[in-house]
């Protein structure tokens, strides 16, 4: 199923974007992508952005980036609270995108996608708000609360920024519905495991690899799985079949149990080294691939 | 005025908008689910046997029609308009708030839903829906703000008596919006057999026109009340504002008859001015909150503000979005009344009237305090009692006990 042409720039250039460019490079090497999410500006400025500087090198592949929101209702307590340390910390819409300028000085390869609501955009001003992020180097969006019958108020205008715009399947998501939500999206699909808020409880395996199946019948997006993956066991198990795994609430676990932001920055990095590795050797696994 | 034709019956459109307010801003686990309730009660709406279902409940178990009172001493004492009180109050658990809990249980029957959840502030919506659940036997989790427990003790009580679980939150803030976002997240957890009774005409589509829709009991009585006492459609209609399910109801019926002035009146807490208060249209900007585009409390980045008010139920940073569209239209005046203001005509009432009315309720009145004193006799102003005040001793207590020498309610 074909997608709309998000990548075409507004002088009518048509280029590869940072997420098509890292998920074909990954096919090649026969791994998923590991996607890492912190909220920005959590615990507070500085912290998180050494945080974001060192994603790369511990193994990352894509970057979700959390915009903070004083009422994330799809959020589990994990990241409700690091939304909260991040405003009390003075973090706002034009910090987190100039985070992600900053980023871009070191980094033009590593796709960075936005999360959060939409409340937060919509203040800052659509076309604004995707004007700034498109020359801040923002690749992706993922706009919780706005599903299809909304497109017109940020799918669509950023898709005319060169901006994807990346949907979330859920297990509700029935055969009837799925055209819809897969319509206008582009960049990934990002599969929600459980029908719940992030960090809940853990998938269970065998109706997700069914799930993530029957969705790639539907779609030549990649597929991402997410909520309530929290080790590396988890991360191998869910990367055999899906194009990228994602780790939210078990990295924002670690900045909030971290004693001083060095231990933070030290844990997180950690973690994301295990599960880098973990993906890097999921399907190399006494799995007989034809080479 | 920018006026539209047919304005009671257009709205909202197929997407849930009322103009650019509404909608369905959710997270896509529960769009199915939205979409399968609009449908429901789309067919329940044309099915007799629904309706007179409706009509036997609101009869038999609330107690309706409730009446429309003449406040002969409320009148005198302010010396213009004759006032008239709408009688919520006396419904089965005190409020308007099953009006709308007995419909939306009919339809989670009818959905064959087993497990009802709702959220609460003053507790009289989580009271009216405890008993609604306690009468057709499901079982019902009430989240409320931890904040809103202290202050509320008797209504926690009465919910767990009726036998639903109290969940305090206590993230956020603590209050209404915190315990709607944990709703929220038990529903999207939990979509299967759960249904979720929202007080307000607030929420996704079709939430505000279905909460509105069974609200507006209210106005349609009070229509033909009027029409039987005087022989005329009253000329103004003064209700309070939280998300704003009483006043929709009572002013929906009456949306198309122009030269019916409508006032919803907002929580101003310390003063609109002070930045401490529940005023959404008055001190507030659009937005997206809680399914729905409306004016909302919140700093210049987005971030949602604290709401503040001396009564629970009104203490929320948003309201319906239908009132959003009509504070843009024009149709309906929308001012506030402080916490003060409404403690003066808390008292009034009480002593007038021998009413004691909800705090919630008492903003209204408070503009009317303004209002009628300005007003000729032959104005007949119809104010909506949407609850009585037993659940607030403890609040009003600890204001003005000293006054009345009470140390503890």
């Amino acid at each position: 199923m074909s997608t709309i042409q998000h990548n075409v720039m507004n002088d009518g250039v048509k280029k590869t974007s940072r997420l098509e460019s890292c998920f074909a490079e990954l096919k090649q090497q026969n791994r998923p992508a590991l996607v890492s999410y912190l909220t920005a500006g959590d615990p507070d400025a500085e912290t998180s952005r050494r945080l974001l500087h060192g994603l790369p090198k511990a193994g990352v592949d894509v970057i979700e980036l959390g915009m903070p929101f004083s009422d994330p209702m799809a959020d589990g307590p994990a990241i409700q609270k690091a939304a909260l340390r991040a405003l009390e910390n003075g973090q706002t819409q034009a910090k987190t995108l100039e985070m992600v300028r900053h980023f871009r000085e070191e980094n033009s390869t590593t796709p960075i996608v936005l999360m959060g609501y939409y409340n937060p955009i919509f203040c800052y001003g659509v076309e604004r708000f995707l004007t700034d992020a498109a020359h801040a180097g923002v690749d992706g969006l993922i706009v919780v609360d706005l599903p299809p019958e909304h497109d017109e108020e940020l799918c669509t205008p950023a898709a005319q920024h060169g901006i994807d715009f990346i949907r979330l399947a859920t297990p509700t998501t029935d055969a009837k519905r799925l055209p819809k939500v897969l319509a206008n999206a582009s960049g990934f699909i990002y599969y929600v495991s459980v029908a719940g808020v992030t960090g809940g409880s853990a998938p269970t395996p065998e109706r997700l690899e069914s799930a993530v199946n029957q969705l790639r019948e539907h779609t030549e997006l990649p597929i991402a799985v997410g909520f309530g993956i929290r080790t590396a066991a988890q991360a191998a198990t869910i990367g055999r079949y899906s194009d990228a795994v994602v780790v939210g609430s078990a990295l924002v676990d670690c900045i909030e149990n971290a004693n001083t932001p060095d231990e933070a920055v030290e844990h997180v990095h950690g973690l994301v080294s295990e599960l880098a590795e973990s993906v890097r050797a999921c399907r190399e696994v006494s799995e007989d691939h034809q080479f | 005025m920018n006026q539209p034709v047919d304005l009671s019956k257009s709205l909202p459109n197929a997407n849930g908008l009322f103009g650019s307010f509404g909608g369905r801003f959710v997270a896509e686990t529960l769009m199915p689910l939205i979409l399968e309730l609009q449908d429901e009660y789309a067919t329940a709406k044309n099915d007799p046997e629904f309706q007179r279902q409706l009509a036997y409940f609101h009869g038999d178990y609330v107690g309706r029609p409730s009446p429309l009172y003449f406040a002969e001493r409320l009148t005198e004492h302010f010396g213009g308009a004759s006032i008239y009180l709408k009688r919520e109050e006396l419904n089965h658990t005190g409020a308007h708030k099953i009006n709308n809990c007995i419909g939306q249980v009919l339809l989670a029957k009818q959905m064959g839903k087993k497990r009802i959840i709702a959220e609460t502030g003053a507790g009289m919506h989580g009271v009216a829906t405890a008993t609604v659940a306690a009468r057709f036997g499901l079982p019902c989790v009430i989240y409320m703000g931890a904040t809103d427990i202290e202050r509320q003790q008797p209504n926690v009580f009465r919910m767990k008596l009726l036998g639903a679980e109290v969940i305090p939150v206590t993230s956020g803030t603590g209050t209404l919006k915190d315990a709607m976002n944990e709703a929220l997240r038990d529903w999207v957890t939990n979509v299967d057999d759960t249904f979720y009774i929202i007080g307000t005409v607030a929420g996704p589509h079709p939430y505000p026109a279905m909460v509105r829709d069974f609200q507006a009991v209210i106005g349609h009585e009070t229509r033909s009340q009027m029409l039987e006492k005087k022989g005329r459609l009253p000329d103004s209609l003064v209700a309070c504002i939280g998300g704003g399910s009483n006043a929709m109801g009572l002013f929906h019926p009456f949306l198309d008859d122009l030269d019916v002035k409508m006032i919803g009146v907002e929580a101003g807490g310390k003063g609109v001015k002070s930045g401490l208060h529940a005023a959404s249209l008055n001190g507030g900007t659009p937005g997206v909150l809680h399914g729905n585009r409306t004016y909302l409390l919140q700093n210049e980045d987005g971030q949602i503000i604290d709401a503040h008010s001396i009564s629970a139920g009104l203490d929320y940073p948003g309201i319906g979005p239908e009132h959003a569209w009509l504070h843009e239209q024009g149709r309906v005046e929308y001012v506030s009344a402080t916490d003060d203001e409404a403690l003066e005509a808390f008292q009034v009432c009480c002593r007038q009237e021998g009413i004691i009315p909800a705090l919630e309720t008492a903003h209204a009145l408070a503009e009317v305090a303004k209002r009628a004193p300005t007003l000729p006799r032959e104005h007949l102003m119809v104010v909506n009692l949407s609850g009585r005040g037993d659940k607030d001793m403890m609040s009003v207590a600890h204001h003005l006990g000293d006054k009345f020498g009470v140390k503890n309610v």
